[in-house]
Order: C-alpha cells, then sequence, then structure tokens
C-alpha cells in the first residue's frame, strides 16, 4: 500500500546524476504549476525572515506628513490613511500570515493526525462515536466554526491561530482515518500486537509513518486556507489587531473608505494575499500529485 | 428477466429504508451540534450582563447584575436553560436577541430573503462558469489553455472574496466616472425581485459574482476531473471508433455522465455559501444574515451568534442528505445500502 520513496526515486533516477540545474530545469517542465508555487512560497518565507532588512520604513510608524500618498520612488506601493508604508506593512505581514498559517496548519493536522489513527486503530464503538463527534464539527462551515470561536476567546493572534486550528482537527482526522483503515489489516500490525507492543507505540511507530501522505497533502493544503481564514478573521475586524500588520487588516476600514481617491490600499493587500494563497494551493497541488499513488501514474 | 423485475421491485424499499436511516442519522448530529454550541458559548468566562456592566462604567453593581440575570433567565440551572434552547430549536423559537431585545425569528426573517437570493444567483454565476471550463481544460488536458483555466481556477480559491468585492466596487466607481461623469455605487436598500427586478439585479448581481467565483472554482476543477475518466470510458471509445463527431460524443455522452459528481459538490457548497456570504455582506454592505452574524459576535450577542450558527448548521446537514438522495436517483447505478 504505502510507497517506498526510495525505491520509486531510484526508479525514475536516470544512471548518472543529473546537476542541479538539470534537475530544476526537469521539474520545471513536470510541474510548471508546482514549481511556481514554490517559487512564490519560498519568496514569501524570505520576505518574513528577512522582513527588518528588506523593508523600507517601519511597519507602524505613522507620518502624517505623507497621508495617501500615490505609488512613487519614496514609497514604492504609496502609503495608507496614517502616513504608514504600504510595503513595509506587507511584507511585515507576511510574518503574520505564515506564522498563524504554519502554525494552525501543522497543529490541526498532527492532532487529526493521531485522532484519525486512533480512531481506525481501535475501531468499534469507539470508531463510531468519534466519527459521530467529527460528523458535529464538520457541520459548521469552516469561517463560521472560526467566528464561534473567535467570539468565545477573543480576538488577537494567538485567539486566531486556535479559532483556525480547530476546524482542521476533524478534516484531517477524516481523511487519515480512511488511510489507516486499510493499514490496520495488514499482517505488520498484527504481528506488532502479537509482540506485545503497548497501542500508544502502534499507533505512533507503526501506523502513523504509513499514512504520512495523506497527512502531508492536507497540512500543504491547510497552509494556504490558513492564510485566507486570517485574512478573512482580520478583515471583519475579528481577528489580529492593529497596529500589528496583517494583509486582511489592511484592506478593513481605510481601504473602502478612500477606495476611490487612494485605490492602492485597497490593491496591493488583497494582491499579497490572493499571490500567497495561490503558491500555496499550486505547490499543496504539486505535492499531491507527487505524493498520491493514485494520481502517479496519469 | 424475472430476476431483474424482482430487482427493480426491490430498489424503492431499499431506498426507502436508506432515507429513512439517513433521516434518523441527522438528529445526532444537529443536537451534537447544538450540544457544543451551546456549552461553548457557557465557556465564556462572565456572561453578557457582565458584559453590558462592564460597558456602562467603572461602578459595578452586584444589585443589577441579579436582576439582569434574572431577567434573561442566566440564573437557572444550566441543564433547564439547555432544555429550553433545545425546545426553542424544535419549535423555531430562539427568544429575543440580546443587542436588541427583538425576536431572534423577526430577525432572521428580514434577512433570509436577501441571503437566499444572493447564494442562488451565486450558484448560477458558478454554474455558467464551471462546466464550460472544466470541459474545455479536460479536452485540452495538458495544453497551456487547461494550464490556463487550472491557473484561473485557484486563483478563485486564492482570492478572497472580499478583496474581489472590494475591487468590484473600485471598478465600477472608475468605469461610470469614466464613462458617464459621475461615479455609480450598487444601491443599499434592498427591494425585492418581484418589486423592483432591475433595481433589485443592479444591486445583488455584485455579491453574486463575487461570491460565485471562488465558488466555481472548485466545480471548475470538479467537472474537469470527472470528465478526465469519463473521456476513458469504454463507450467514449466505441462512440469514436464508430466515427460520431467529437462535439457529440463530448456533449451526449461524456458530459451528461460526469455531471454526477459536479451536482453532488454544488449541492455541499451551497451549504458552505453562507460562510462566502459573512465576508461578502460585509464589503457590499447587505443588510443579510451574513452580517447579522458577524455583528452579533462583536456584541457579544450569544443568543443570535447560537441561533444563526443552529441555522447554518441545519441547512447544511439538511443540504447533505438532499444530495446524498439526489446522487441515487440521477444515477440508476447506485444501490442504496
Amino acid at each position: 500500500m504505502a510507497s517506498n520513496p526510495a525505491y520509486d526515486a531510484a526508479l525514475d533516477a536516470p544512471a548518472e546524476k543529473p546537476s542541479l540545474g538539470a534537475r530544476l530545469l526537469r521539474l520545471m517542465r513536470k510541474q510548471p504549476l508546482g514549481t511556481g508555487g514554490l517559487l512564490i512560497v519560498v519568496i514569501m518565507v524570505l520576505a518574513a525572515a528577512f522582513a527588518p532588512w528588506l523593508s523600507p520604513y517601519d511597519p507602524t510608524a505613522n507620518d502624517f506628513a505623507a497621508m495617501h500618498e500615490a505609488p512613487g520612488a519614496e514609497h514604492w506601493l504609496g502609503t495608507d490613511q496614517f502616513g504608514r508604508d504600504l510595503l513595509a506593512r506587507i511584507i511585515y505581514g507576511a510574518r503574520t500570515a505564515l506564522v498563524v498559517g504554519f502554525v494552525s496548519a501543522l497543529f490541526g493536522g498532527t492532532i487529526g493526525l493521531v485522532l484519525g489513527v486512533a480512531s481506525a486503530y481501535f475501531g468499534g464503538r469507539f470508531d463510531l462515536f468519534f466519527q459521530r463527534v467529527m460528523d458535529v464539527f464538520m457541520a459548521f462551515p469552516l469561517i463560521i466554526m472560526a467566528l464561534a470561536v473567535v467570539s468565545i476567546f477573543g480576538t488577537g493572534i494567538q485567539n486566531v491561530i486556535i479559532a483556525i486550528t480547530i476546524p482542521f482537527v476533524p478534516r484531517c482526522a477524516r481523511v487519515v482515518r480512511s488511510s489507516a483503515l486499510a493499514l490496520r489489516d495488514i499482517p505488520f500490525i498484527d504481528a506488532a500486537r502479537a509482540m506485545g507492543y503497548s497501542h500508544t507505540r502502534i499507533i505512533l511507530r507503526h501506523m502513523v509513518p504509513n499514512v504520512m501522505a495523506p497527512y502531508l497533502i492536507m497540512i500543504t493544503a491547510f497552509v494556504g486556507q490558513a492564510i485566507l481564514l486570517e485574512a478573512s478573521l482580520s478583515y471583519l475586524g475579528l481577528g489580529v489587531q492593529e497596529p500589528t500588520p496583517a494583509w486582511g487588516l489592511m484592506l478593513q476600514g481605510g481601504a473602502e473608505e478612500y477606495a476611490e481617491s487612494a485605490p492602492w490600499i485597497a490593491v496591493f493587500p488583497g494582491l499579497a494575499i490572493t499571490l500567497g494563497v495561490f503558491g500555496f494551493n499550486l505547490f499543496g497541488d504539486a505535492v499531491r500529485d507527487a505524493l498520491d499513488p493514485k494520481l502517479r501514474s496519469q | 428477466m424475472v430476476a431483474g423485475a424482482c430487482e427493480r421491485k426491490a430498489q424503492p424499499r431499499a431506498m426507502a429504508q436508506y432515507i429513512l436511516k439517513r433521516l434518523l442519522l441527522l438528529f445526532p448530529t444537529l443536537l451534537g451540534a447544538a450540544v457544543l454550541v451551546f456549552f461553548l458559548m457557557r465557556l465564556i468566562p462572565g456572561d453578557v450582563c457582565e458584559l453590558r456592566m462592564a460597558g456602562t462604567g467603572a461602578y459595578f453593581d452586584e444589585e443589577a447584575l441579579k436582576i439582569c440575570q434574572a431577567e434573561l433567565g442566566l440564573n437557572r440551572p444550566v441543564m433547564v436553560q439547555f432544555w429550553e434552547f433545545i425546545r426553542g430549536y424544535a419549535t423555531f423559537n430562539f427568544g429575543d436577541s440580546m443587542y436588541t431585545g427583538r425576536p431572534i425569528v423577526d430577525e432572521i426573517g428580514l434577512r433570509f430573503e436577501l441571503s437566499l437570493q444572493v447564494a442562488i444567483m451565486a450558484t448560477i454565476t458558478a454554474i455558467l462558469l464551471a462546466i464550460p471550463l472544466g470541459t474545455i481544460s479536460a479536452i485540452k488536458q495538458n495544453t497551456w489553455i487547461d494550464y490556463g483555466v487550472r491557473a484561473f481556477s485557484i486563483a478563485g480559491i486564492a482570492m478572497p472574496s472580499f478583496w474581489l468585492g472590494i475591487l468590484i466596487i473600485l471598478g465600477l466607481l472608475i468605469t461610470t466616472q469614466a464613462w458617464f461623469g459621475t461615479a455609480w455605487m450598487p444601491p443599499i436598500q434592498y427591494k425585492a425581485i418581484w418589486v423592483d427586478p432591475v433595481y433589485n439585479l443592479s444591486m445583488l448581481i455584485w455579491p453574486a459574482v463575487a461570491t460565485g467565483y471562488r465558488y466555481s472554482a472548485v466545480a471548475t476543477r470538479m467537472t474537469r476531473s470527472a470528465m478526465l475518466e469519463v473521456l476513458r470510458e469504454d463507450y467514449v471509445r466505441t462512440a469514436r471508433a464508430k466515427g460520431l463527431l467529437e462535439k457529440l460524443i463530448i456533449r451526449r455522452h461524456a458530459l451528461k455522465n460526469s455531471l454526477l459528481p459536479v451536482v453532488t459538490v454544488i449541492g455541499i457548497e451551497f451549504a458552505f455559501l453562507m460562510g462566502g456570504l459573512v465576508v461578502t455582506e460585509q464589503v457590499f454592505n447587505l443588510n443579510g444574515l451574513g452580517k447579522l452574524f458577524v455583528e452579533s459576535v462583536t456584541n457579544f450577542d450569544y443568543n443570535m451568534t447560537q441561533a444563526l450558527v443552529m441555522v447554518v448548521v441545519t441547512v447544511f446537514v439538511l443540504t447533505n442528505f438532499v444530495v446524498d438522495v439526489m446522487y441515487g436517483w440521477l444515477d440508476p447505478r447506485i444501490h442504496y445500502r
């Protein structure tokens, strides 16, 4: 069932190892969209990591002498209604987006992974009950669940992460469970049980490593969704709060109010969100194509 | 012959059993959602009364707090309150809004029509985009047309619908300014479509497009993959072998058979539209259910949040049920067990 990456790589690899450039070229030709996505993701990560060096201004510094300035040599992407540099806020905003995206995707995905595998492993009544609980959680549309959680815990970056993590758990658990169900009947699990290993050990050491493919696919898909959700919550005024630079927040208030006189306030942050999520989605699709054995033959 | 007839006779009964089973399964899900929402709301430290008091000033009056709690029935045992909530939900009586003091049913009723209309129009937009684009993309698999359509549909998922909304408003302002000399904005006051259709459409078509584009993205991808699968089927090869025109193969054989999963996705996504409406209604300043939801969260109007979550969950669960039942009705090859 589980593919062996080393074996597949050995089959794919030509006799002589080509240079890195040649391998990249081949990857680009095989997965043009995925490579593009990866490029966007890398740029975003670099921007977030080196924000203090890349950013031309302090993202939270008001400059009332330079309000609503159009894009130009001084401010490449213009300034907002408080005279804050948009480029600086977008570069620092990548930090917020990536932190929320990665942390909630990792937590949500990992909790879902363990719960899903455990549900499949124990089976029976536990599985049935667990499935009903997941049904209940899945009955909430993503943003509705996140909004409900925010209404309880309040706003701020930590609570946004919690609000986004919770709806991810059942989604990952369900997918992982269905892969783990097939695993349960394979003899090596019986063998592990016969050796007298504990449930925890069988779940974590024997089953979890074999459902890594769906787990990774789900996580890469979650990062983009989480960035989008964070932007939506912040836009609604229920996410990250001022003066933290966040893309969704930048579209709130001023963006609509001054749409006519200063359209750049509305255009650039939205472009950043779209590009970022676009990159993660393209990359996620490529990861799925590479990892899903059912799709590989196509 | 005889066996076939028997089987055909047995099918309706199996279907009835299946529908009954699915119907019975709806109750635990809905009850679970009610439990979750109710007790989550009670997790919050403090209650509405304390929030109100904190909002009115520095002085904290114990007496006033008690009176307020008694008025809203918050001093009763939790299980009594829960029973009240469930009974209210079963009879569509959610009580009064904690913010406006008006019955929640009235508040929802006021806005339901608008949100439903936007949802239906968004669905139509999505279908009109998804089916032709998905079909072309599948026929021209791995060409630049295919890549273009796929990029367009992934962009639809990546683009926040509120940003698309802002861009649409911006575009309208700029183009009307350039062509007619005065900037035009979609009207804000809602009028029903049968009262003033032109006015109504000029107001709601924009949010429908903003929501529908995102919605179409998922359906486009589904159409493409379903179409790709059907194009590999034997009967398509047979049709090609007998020299049928490619146009007819696509239209009569391939498209019809690939629509089923698309219908499913459209149905499921319809239930998710409520989530999309939350942000779109905010951008276009529409007085719909989504805006009501955001307001109830910002105003700490727990009764209202609770009621709206239950409405959304109920719509979602029922839509899923209908989609599942429709599935078998649309495809006679599917047997119910």
